[in-house]
């Protein structure tokens, strides 16, 4: 793939954080936190899982 | 002493004796000021991630956001989406921003506009603004510490703890004189090691002690709940757009600041950038938590001052040798950054906004600038201690709104066509009117409601701003064109 195509994955937190009716609620919760937090905190690890996975599909190119 | 108290005062000296053996280890000649102010250019990933992440996580964040939390709910959680948006743009935009500065040597934001529009005026005016913004953050900075001073009571609150704060920021400017960005760096290995430490605890004794989370925000949702506000843990629907841009704004003006672009350029590669961009949001699961903490003071029955929850909280539900930790880990936590944004503004000042004035190139040599360090760290202490709190704050905000409006000078000119100077002068003139005059408008909240008809969309001032900021430019660009067709910047 190319490189650019890559990149389109980072445009993926934007759309889900962004995007707050998608996520202004109290149900399903876990370890009784409500939705609306641990769905943001859920997206911490996800961003920087793509921003690695992007990271490392990209490195041998940008050199 | 109390034992808390000694524990603070042990902690605080141990990390002050390491920002002061900072500038003997790592080699370099200190009098050279690529090597004083940005460590010679050669930090590697690890370094970086725990500058970067002292930098800007800060003591201030520590202690504001669960207060914000702890006063308005759910919209106080802005910061998580904030501090995750951010990344991508660090990943995408300064690692580029990073390469050019290092082929050509800049060291600043100005230095970046001189060199790619050839512009003094523009170099000026967006310098100019990163100084503003920064000194209110080293303000509340000194904030956050007064609020863990007045929770220690004692000798530390006398005067509002005028004594210990004067102590500590005489410390912070002599280590960062001595050591220049060094310093900060080997304390923030140190107070990142006691930060994860802390959270560790807290998120393992607090819920707990209060009958788990499902307890905690169901009491929350019981002490927060009025008429106005039914469901305090959700964002209420005419906020949701406020949210989102609170979120946008705050994290392309993070790099903005004088101390964050510091920090970035004392990195080794562009690499050591693009995997901190990817390292760095574990400081936000962190943040994410300590902003939960808000809701565990609600659910506790804390009533108090919101800025003086989480040192109480501390107090009641650990041990005093612990609470004198977190204590400790707050205060080195407003150090580390207080320390790297007066050493970014002052570089900054001198290079940027001096220079242009008075004609001359900026000094190679550290001389000047670290004296300007101790002068930002100074002015700073005198503001806080002199003035109002609450001016500090609005000051901040508006120092938030103002830097996002350096972004398309500094964003645009990542590619290979910008726009010309003049074109982005008159937009940063009009951006930062607009977002003087919303902030005044309505006293200094940091959202507006913007009516079109019937229609009322409530958002982040420093947002609208950019936008009238980006439509000025971008008319003035086209207008420049019809004038002279060739253009001026290719």
């Amino acid at each position: 793939m190319a490189r650019r195509a890559w990149y389109w994955l980072l445009a993926l937190p934007f759309i889900a954080l962004l995007d707050v009716p998608l996520y202004d609620r109290i149900d399903p919760r876990w370890n009784g936190i409500p939705f609306f937090y641990w769905y943001q905190l859920a997206w911490v690890v996800l961003t920087a899982a793509l921003l690695g996975i992007v990271y490392l599909a990209t490195r041998e190119r940008a050199r | 002493m109390s034992v808390t108290a000694s524990v603070f005062v042990a902690l605080v000296l141990v990390a002050s004796a390491l920002g002061f053996t900072a500038a003997r280890r790592n080699g370099g000649d200190l009098r050279a000021l690529n090597e004083w102010a940005l460590g010679g250019r050669r930090f590697g990933t690890i370094l970086s991630w725990f500058l970067l992440g002292g930098d800007l996580y800060t003591a201030y964040t520590f202690i504001a956001l669960p207060a914000l939390v702890y006063g308005v709910g759910a919209l106080g959680f802005f910061a998580v989406p904030y501090a995750t948006i951010a990344y991508p743009i660090v990943f995408l935009l300064l690692a580029r921003f990073w390469s050019i500065a290092h082929e050509r040597g800049y060291m600043t934001a100005g230095d970046f506009v001189r060199g790619r529009y050839r512009s003094r005026s523009l170099e000026l005016a967006i310098a100019a603004t990163g100084v503003l913004a920064a000194l209110p953050y080293i303000a509340l900075q000194i904030v956050g510490m007064k609020a863990v001073l007045a929770q220690l009571g004692g000798i530390f609150a006398i005067g509002g703890g005028a004594m210990p704060l004067a102590v500590a920021f005489t410390l912070l400017a002599a280590y960062t004189y001595i050591g220049g960005l060094r310093a900060p760096a080997t304390i923030a290995v140190f107070k990142d090691i006691l930060i994860y430490l802390t959270i560790a605890a807290a998120i393992v004794v607090i819920p707990h002690a209060l009958g788990g989370w499902h307890a905690i925000f169901t009491a929350a949702d019981r002490a927060l709940a009025s008429p106005l506000h039914p469901f305090p843990l959700l964002v209420a629907p005419q906020m949701q757009f406020a949210y989102a841009t609170l979120a946008l704004g705050s994290a392309f003006s993070l790099f903005l600041y004088p101390h964050a672009i510091t920090s970035l350029l004392s990195a080794r590669s562009a690499d050591v950038v693009r995997r901190n961009a990817a390292l760095l949001p574990l400081y936000s699961i962190l943040l994410g938590i300590i902003a939960l903490l808000g809701f565990a003071a609600l659910a506790a029955g804390i009533h108090a001052p919101p800025n003086e929850i989480v040192p109480i909280l501390f107090a009641r539900f650990f041990p005093p040798w612990f609470a004198g930790l977190a204590d400790a880990t707050i205060v080195i936590g407003a150090l580390v950054p207080a320390s790297i944004m007066a050493l970014g503004a002052a570089n900054l000042f001198l290079r940027n906004v001096v220079s242009p004035l008075s004609g001359r190139a900026p000094s190679r040599d550290a001389g000047s600038t670290k004296w300007l360090t101790l002068a930002f760290c100074a002015l700073s202490l005198i503001l806080v201690l002199f003035m109002n709190v609450k001016f500090a704050i609005y000051f901040q905000l508006l120092g938030g709104a103002w830097v996002l409006q350096t972004a398309p000078a500094i964003f645009f000119g990542l590619g290979e066509r910008s726009l010309p100077a003049r074109a982005l002068l008159a937009g940063w003139l009009a951006g930062m009117i607009a977002a003087t005059s919303f902030a005044l408008v309505d006293g200094f909240s940091p959202n507006i409601a913007l009516h079109v008809g019937s229609w009322t969309l409530v958002g982040f001032i420093a947002i609208y701003a950019v936008a009238i900021n980006l439509g000025v430019a971008l008319v003035a660009a086209a207008l420049l064109r019809v004038r002279s067709p060739q253009g001026e910047i290719a």
